[in-house]
């Protein structure tokens, strides 16, 4: 068996729709450089880095080697990896693996997006089958809309249901001074924000955001020098099972529950909503924020609903979900997953301030891409 | 540490404007390599696919290949870059402890593709791209760096073009098996001077895929014959701008090949066979001295002294290198592929007598940026 693996470190950017003052390889270093402040070491200290973005969107080829200075990695072992939307937590699987291995002691992970350089939609919308799928589901939305419309007519959930979701990810952002969207809202607002596809609407809808996010994972006896209190990596799992969109269920999310159900497995967990205190899921819409509260076995398929509406997944309740404000807050594509990461490993580390969830011990983190790629990584406070 | 090997390896045959799509490529190694290991899909627990959006014009090229690969139901992850690197993901998986049989699978079609227009998008967006700079007008100036320093000529590095499509009449997956003389390579036309066409690499579609196993798992299915061995790694990356670097040396390939041969605790006199990155014929003679087969701008002497022929004291490159097949992101997995098959004694008529260690190179970004370096053995 490999060997256990701690995250001691984290750094990101201040995310926001246009960073004009900065190029993609200076959100990459301003988010590096924080990493290294707070895990107050430089670069001599890293072994290896590994950097993902989406291709398509800043249209430059061969990232890592782009990237290369921004990284501090000249002259440092690097490499690239992709995976659409759960590209961060693919980052953050793949340093985790690599400390594992024993190859390496500490390795820096990194993920970025400049969005406002990029054609996002069209991007994203060459992602289906040029043939038979591209056209009806081209653009990240109609997917999302597509299956909650499903799970409504299955279940009796409500529009206002993922609107509670929107309102309680965009108020958490209130206390996250690196989110993109800050704003207070209430669920008329969300109703009342224009129709992007039935049902999401404007404020139920991640933005794209410009920004980066660098995450240090060391070995056990690197981090217990590093760190006061690491985020130790319990789980990481990833399943995907995209053909083609007519082959996936709609009504619930087969890769996210078998891949959820497999890191419980790894992790110990047997009851997560009691024993997770904090996550920081991949909710690209707050449509997902309802439905995937089933896949994440918080309850038999179909009740979310009643959770969301007793405000389960609130700061104040049983399970706070996202307090940072989460992806509809801010969404630098690439990065996003491994902000995830790093927000719920800086809970266990007892550095998320204002949205601090006190006594945090174990929290689960997930990443979702296109299509159904589902990525869950669960991190603790004590060694796994 | 535990030990790594490859257990099965599968190839297509390298040649120009395959029919299928990307990924029934995939399909065809996964499931030759599967079955060359002697294990099915169900034995497998994790992908790593080796893919690139803008060589494959999808976002996401590796959503298209889940099933192809076997990765239904499985971890699946994707490395961008070359297939040394896909490889090296995967051993680190498995020696993390979390996953078994591991398959690591690229596939380019190069046909499909816009050359000179992917690789310009590798420049800095701002400045160089402007410039209508590609992977073959940059490498004519590392050419050049490199045989103004060394005072090497054009016939010199066209002697790599004349060895490398000769030792491709003997591999039958290679695109361009040729017999040509220095001088046709010097008559071939000009594409950046000093290269020429016959200096340079051909567009081409293929595929390759490796099963990997721990050391427990590698014994369970394969027998000794079977295995190969994963003894080193090393990756490195210099500078990214042309400017910041002098092209003609290769000290991140030299930091990478120094890992590797520690972490194996060989020597670059042990390698039996070596299959390097020969994208352009000069890149074959730079990345040999970087890794030690003799000292910077020995090149091309130890070269017409035959010691790189296939009868030579190293040979290198008896695939015919990228030379005479260069599916970009497969290649270094499929140099891996046919070191392994030398190490096992199955190469054919290209078979080097007697291989006990082998050593594969990748690269990845211009001018040979970033090295990957691997040592095999039985």
């Amino acid at each position: 068996m490999g060997r256990r693996v701690g995250i001691v470190g984290v750094g990101q950017t201040h995310h926001a729709a246009h960073r004009l003052d900065a190029s993609g390889m200076e959100l990459i270093a301003e988010a590096v450089t924080r990493a290294f402040d707070d895990a107050q070491i430089t670069r001599d200290e890293i072994d290896a880095i590994v950097i993902g973005n989406m291709d398509h969107f800043e249209n430059i080829n061969y990232v890592d080697m782009w990237a290369l200075e921004g990284l501090g990695a000249f002259m440092k072992p690097v490499f690239k990896v992709t995976t659409g939307g759960t590209t961060g937590t693919t980052i953050a699987a793949c340093a985790f693996y690599s400390v594992a291995s024993g190859l390496f002691d500490r390795v820096l992970a990194v993920g970025w997006e400049k969005n406002s350089e990029s054609d996002t939609q069209a991007a994203v919308a060459t992602c289906a089958n040029p043939v038979l799928e591209r056209d009806p589901f081209a653009g990240a939305i109609g997917p999302l809309a597509t299956e909650y419309s499903m799970y409504m007519k299955a279940y009796g959930a409500t529009e206002e249901d993922a609107a509670l979701v929107a309102v309680r990810d965009r108020n958490n952002a209130l206390n996250n001074p690196y989110a993109h969207n800050r704003m207070k809202v209430t669920v008329e607002d969300v109703m009342n924000s224009p129709m992007l596809s039935y049902p999401i609407k404007f404020l139920d809808m991640c933005p794209r955001s410009d920004g980066a996010c660098a995450v240090i994972f060391a070995s056990e006896e690197y981090a217990k020098k590093m760190c006061p209190r690491p985020a130790w990596v319990h789980a990481s799992v990833v399943r995907h099972d995209y053909t083609h969109f007519g082959d996936l269920e709609w009504q619930w999310m087969p890769s996210l529950e078998r891949a959820s159900a497999e890191a419980y497995k790894k992790a110990g967990i047997t009851n997560p909503l009691k024993e997770f205190d904090v996550a920081e899921l991949y909710l690209p819409a707050s449509t997902t924020g309802v439905k995937w509260m089933d896949s994440l076995w918080f309850c038999e398929r179909g009740e979310a609903p009643k959770l969301i509406r007793k405000g389960v997944f609130n700061m104040d309740g049983e399970l706070p979900v996202n307090p940072s404000g989460g992806v509809i807050a801010t969404n630098p594509i690439g990065a996003t997953g491994l902000i995830r990461v790093g927000e719920a490993a800086w809970q266990i580390m007892g550095r998320a301030r204002d949205r601090q969830v006190p006594n945090v011990k174990k929290a689960l983190v997930t990443g979702f891409g296109g299509c159904s790629w589902s990525d869950v990584i669960i991190l603790g406070a004590d060694l796994p | 540490m535990e030990r790594v090997a490859i257990i099965g390896v599968g190839q297509t045959k390298y040649e120009q404007n395959k029919s299928g799509a990307f990924a029934e490529l995939v399909y065809e190694v996964t499931s030759k390599a599967l079955e060359d290991a002697g294990i099915t899909v169900k034995e497998v627990d994790n992908v790593v696919s080796v893919s690139s959006d803008f060589w494959d014009g999808r976002t996401i090229s590796s959503m298209a290949i889940s099933d192809a690969s076997g990765a239904f139901g499985k971890d699946i992850t994707t490395v961008e870059g070359d297939g040394t690197f896909g490889a090296l993901y995967g051993m680190m998986r498995i020696l993390s402890g979390h996953f078994g049989v591991t398959v690591v699978v690229a596939h380019h079609k190069g046909t499909e593709s816009n050359m000179s227009g992917i690789t310009n998008t590798a420049f800095d967006p701002l400045v160089e791209r402007k410039l209508g700079l590609d992977s073959v007008s940059s490498a004519a100036m590392q050419a050049r760096r490199y045989m103004t320093r060394y005072g090497i000529l054009e016939e010199q590095i066209a002697l790599v073009s004349v060895k490398n499509h000769g030792n491709a009449k003997r591999n039958p997956l290679a695109m361009l098996p040729m017999d040509i003389t220095v001088e046709d390579v010097m008559n071939s036309r000009m594409i950046a001077s000093p290269l020429k066409k016959l200096d340079c690499s051909p567009v081409t579609d293929g595929a390759c895929a490796l099963i990997l196993a721990s050391e427990r798992e590698a014994k369970k299915y394969s027998t000794n014959k079977k295995r190969v061995w994963m003894l080193g790694v090393g990756h490195c990356a210099d500078a990214f701008r042309l400017g910041d670097r002098d092209l003609s040396d290769t000290r991140a390939l030299k930091q990478a090949a120094k890992k590797a041969y520690q972490m194996a605790s060989v020597e670059p006199g042990d390698i039996d066979v070596a299959e390097v990155y020969d994208a352009f014929t000069y890149m074959e003679l730079m990345w040999l001295e970087g890794l030690g087969f003799c000292d910077d701008g020995m090149g091309a002497e130890y070269l017409e002294r035959g010691n790189f022929n296939f009868d030579g004291e190293i040979p290198v490159n008896p695939s015919g290198g990228r030379l005479s097949a260069h599916p970009v992101q497969v290649a270094g997995l499929a140099a891996m592929a046919e070191c392994a098959l030398q190490l096992r004694g199955e190469a054919g008529d290209r078979q080097v007598e007697g291989a006990e260690i082998a050593l594969a190179h990748g690269i990845n970004g211009l001018c040979g940026q970033s090295h990957c370096v691997w040592i095999l053995g039985k």
